[in-house]
């Protein structure tokens, strides 16, 4: 479903270019669940904006679902990632003292989902993530793990068939990291692609293929067979 | 995403940050109210002097002697008022008055009060709209003929001579002379020029039997000051130039020489007053632009100030899929609806600062609508463009450079 050629970006700071991708070539499957890693400054969240529309490749094509990506319109993007892809980031990025519910249901206005349904998928995705009883919290009354599934709802609450998660445990601690990764792996279950970031091995042996990334290119793509670590 | 749903976006987002919504109200509301107020007192000022003015009679007519072309005499006579009272001379003039001015000590068993009297003619009192009374009436011509001692006193005199006592039919002594109060006038407030309620009026030939007068270079008993009434505002400038006509004839003037006398109409000294207070209008009105200025700055301030707050909001919602327009709509209804409540409130505060001015500074005021215009309408537009703009800037990002945004 995600083909990406020769993907390239580079940022000009003054005189000087930065070169954060190299000519990545990667494709993804439909219902993949796959982790990216690799040292910091390697270009993997350069990598993930651009798979998940919120920046745009400095040359090479990426299709999604057979479309090029790039002739599409900003307004097509935008609603790509509102109907398809759900974000995770590493800072959570929810709005200011807003509502857990309020948050989880943004997306779902910008879908155009009447507001009475709307409060009903937002409370179900928020219990999905088990905050079903935190649903009038704001961001400061959460804790950091907590805050983090409130994104994550939000992130499922149009049901896409993408997750894209930069370092979503990365600031939360072991326990909790735990707890996001069983839903992961459960919305892998679900048959939902995911793309994770993290630099935590152990997390990124939850997914099914771990993609390695070394001064903007792909330095090794391995898949994980879970039967046999189960088996052995 | 509808309208009604930017909408209820717009209330949301202004209800989760109060601070900031109370914030840049301010700026509106301290911006309008200013402007509403001070521009009110600009124009009640203006209103109530013109009022006073108007209130005289603009088409009153005022002669004085001008003693640089009259070597040093006085040159108005009560025969100049007589000729001018003759509509076969004067025939847009209806009615003529004189009035003679002294300061004197006016007392009363104990009582003593320093003040302006007048001798005046029968008509002056009727001619300078003095007819109400506390008590008692006016001046009649018998008492000019016969240059009664009686006097008619303004009501500041009254208080100020006997207290609690009933003055009409009392007499009151100015120099040595006593006189019969025969009326006491209703209080007049303070007139352009005159004090009406510390006045003491008693007839022009008492006057100038009692009081001392000055003669002419002819030795004719003189009067201050000739007052004429146009037969109405259309005719004054023909009025005016019948004066000229009959006083220099009366007073031989050759063809080359100048006025001996003075004419001052009621509607030139409005206009003239008219212009000094539209000045201070105008003066009060930058003020208050200056303030609207700063009210603007505020707003603008706070609208930038919350930028990059707003900047991660806005790269957080494109990043969930609102489309730039969403956002824009979104923006630009929470900046109208802060304009507005703001501008709403402002006007209320106009209201109040030109009701406490009036209640308490003794100041009149008068809201105008123009006014209201004015600073709702700019107060509201750079509130519009203050807001909108940082929001357009933002939503022209790429969703992850607005994410980024430090
Ligand atoms: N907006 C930007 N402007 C300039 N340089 C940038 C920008 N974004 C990223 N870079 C550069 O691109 C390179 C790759 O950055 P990227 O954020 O993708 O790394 P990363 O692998 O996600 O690192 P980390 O693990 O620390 O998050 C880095 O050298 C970074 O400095
Ligand atoms: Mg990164």
């Amino acid at each position: 479903m995600m083909d990406l050629t020769n993907i390239t970006k580079s940022y000009e700071m003054g005189n000087q270019v930065v070169h954060a991708l190299r000519g990545v070539n990667m494709h993804v499957d439909e219902g993949e669940y796959v982790a990216i890693m690799g040292p910091s400054g390697s270009g993997k969240s350069t990598l993930m904006n651009i798979i998940g529309c919120l920046d745009v490749p400095t040359a090479g094509t990426y299709m999604l679902d057979g479309i090029d990506v790039s002739d599409m319109s900003d307004n097509d993007q935008a609603r790509i990632r509102n109907q398809r892809i759900g974000f995770v980031f590493q800072q959570f990025n929810l709005l200011p003292r807003t509502s857990a519910l309020k948050q989880v249901s943004l997306p779902l206005m910008y879908a155009g989902v009447p507001r009475s349904e709307r409060n009903a998928r937002a409370k179900e995705s928020l219990t999905i993530v088990g905050l079903g009883d935190r649903t009038h919290h704001k961001p400061d009354e959460l804790s950091g793990g907590q805050q983090q599934r409130v994104a994550v709802a939000r992130a499922l609450a149009v049901n896409p068939n993408i997750i894209l998660a930069d370092e979503p445990t990365g600031a939360l601690d072991t326990k909790t990291g735990e707890e996001l990764m069983e839903i992961f792996d459960q919305l892998h279950d679900d048959g939902i692609t995911i793309v994770m970031i993290t630099h935590d091995r152990e997390v990124a042996e939850r997914a099914r293929r771990i993609v390695t990334l070394r001064d903007g290119l792909i330095v090794s793509d391995e898949q994980i067979n879970h039967q046999k670590e189960v088996a052995s | 995403m509808n309208l009604t749903e930017s909408f209820l976006t717009a209330l949301d987002s202004l209800r989760a940050n109060t601070l900031r919504s109370v914030l840049t109200m301010l700026g509106v509301i301290i911006g309008v109210g200013a402007v509403i107020g001070l521009v009110s007192i600009g124009n009640g000022v203006q209103q109530s002097v013109t009022a006073d003015f108007e209130a005289l009679g603009s088409n009153l007519l005022t002669i004085f002697t001008d003693r640089d072309n009259s070597g040093g005499y006085p040159s108005l006579t009560l025969g100049d008022v007589d000729a001018l009272a003759d509509p076969l001379n004067a025939p847009s003039i209806s009615e003529v008055a004189a009035s003679i001015n002294r300061q004197q000590l006016v007392t009363w068993g104990n009582g003593e009060y320093n003040t302006s009297i007048v001798g005046v003619t029968a008509n002056y009192l009727v001619v300078n709209n003095l007819t109400e009374f506390l008590a008692g009436d006016g001046l009649y011509q018998p008492d000019i003929d016969t240059a009664a001692r009686v006097a008619v006193i303004g009501q500041e005199v009254a208080t100020e001579l006997f207290g609690e006592e009933f003055p009409v039919g009392q007499e009151i002594k100015i120099g040595d002379i006593n006189y019969e109060v025969i009326g006491v006038l209703e209080e007049q407030g303070q007139a352009p020029g005159s004090n009406p309620d510390e006045t003491v009026y008693i007839p022009i030939t008492t006057a100038q039997q009692r009081l001392g007068v000055e003669r002419t270079r002819r030795g004719e008993k003189a009067v201050d000051t000739i007052t004429a009434v146009a037969a109405s505002d259309e005719v004054i400038d023909a009025a005016t130039e019948e004066l000229t006509e009959v006083l220099r004839e009366r007073h031989d003037i050759i063809f080359a020489d100048e006025d001996d006398f003075r004419i001052l109409s009621n509607a030139s000294i409005l206009d003239t007053i008219g212009n000094v207070l539209g000045l201070l209008t105008v003066f009060l009105g930058a003020i208050a632009g200056i303030s609207l200025v700063v009210g603007g700055i505020g707003i603008m301030n706070i609208m930038l100030v919350s930028v990059t707050e707003r900047t991660r909001e806005i790269g957080i919602r494109k990043a969930i899929g609102a489309l730039k327009r969403d956002i824009l709509t979104q923006f630009l209804l929470e900046s109208i609806v802060l304009s507005l409540v703001g501008g709403g409130i402002g006007i209320g505060l106009g209201y109040l600062i030109s009701y406490l001015a009036e209640q308490f500074g003794d100041i009149p005021t008068f809201v105008s609508p123009q006014s209201i215009g004015l600073a709702t309408g700019i107060s509201i537009t750079i509130g519009i463009v203050f807001g909108i703009f940082p929001a357009w800037r933002a939503a022209s990002l790429r969703p992850i450079e607005a994410l980024r945004y430090e």
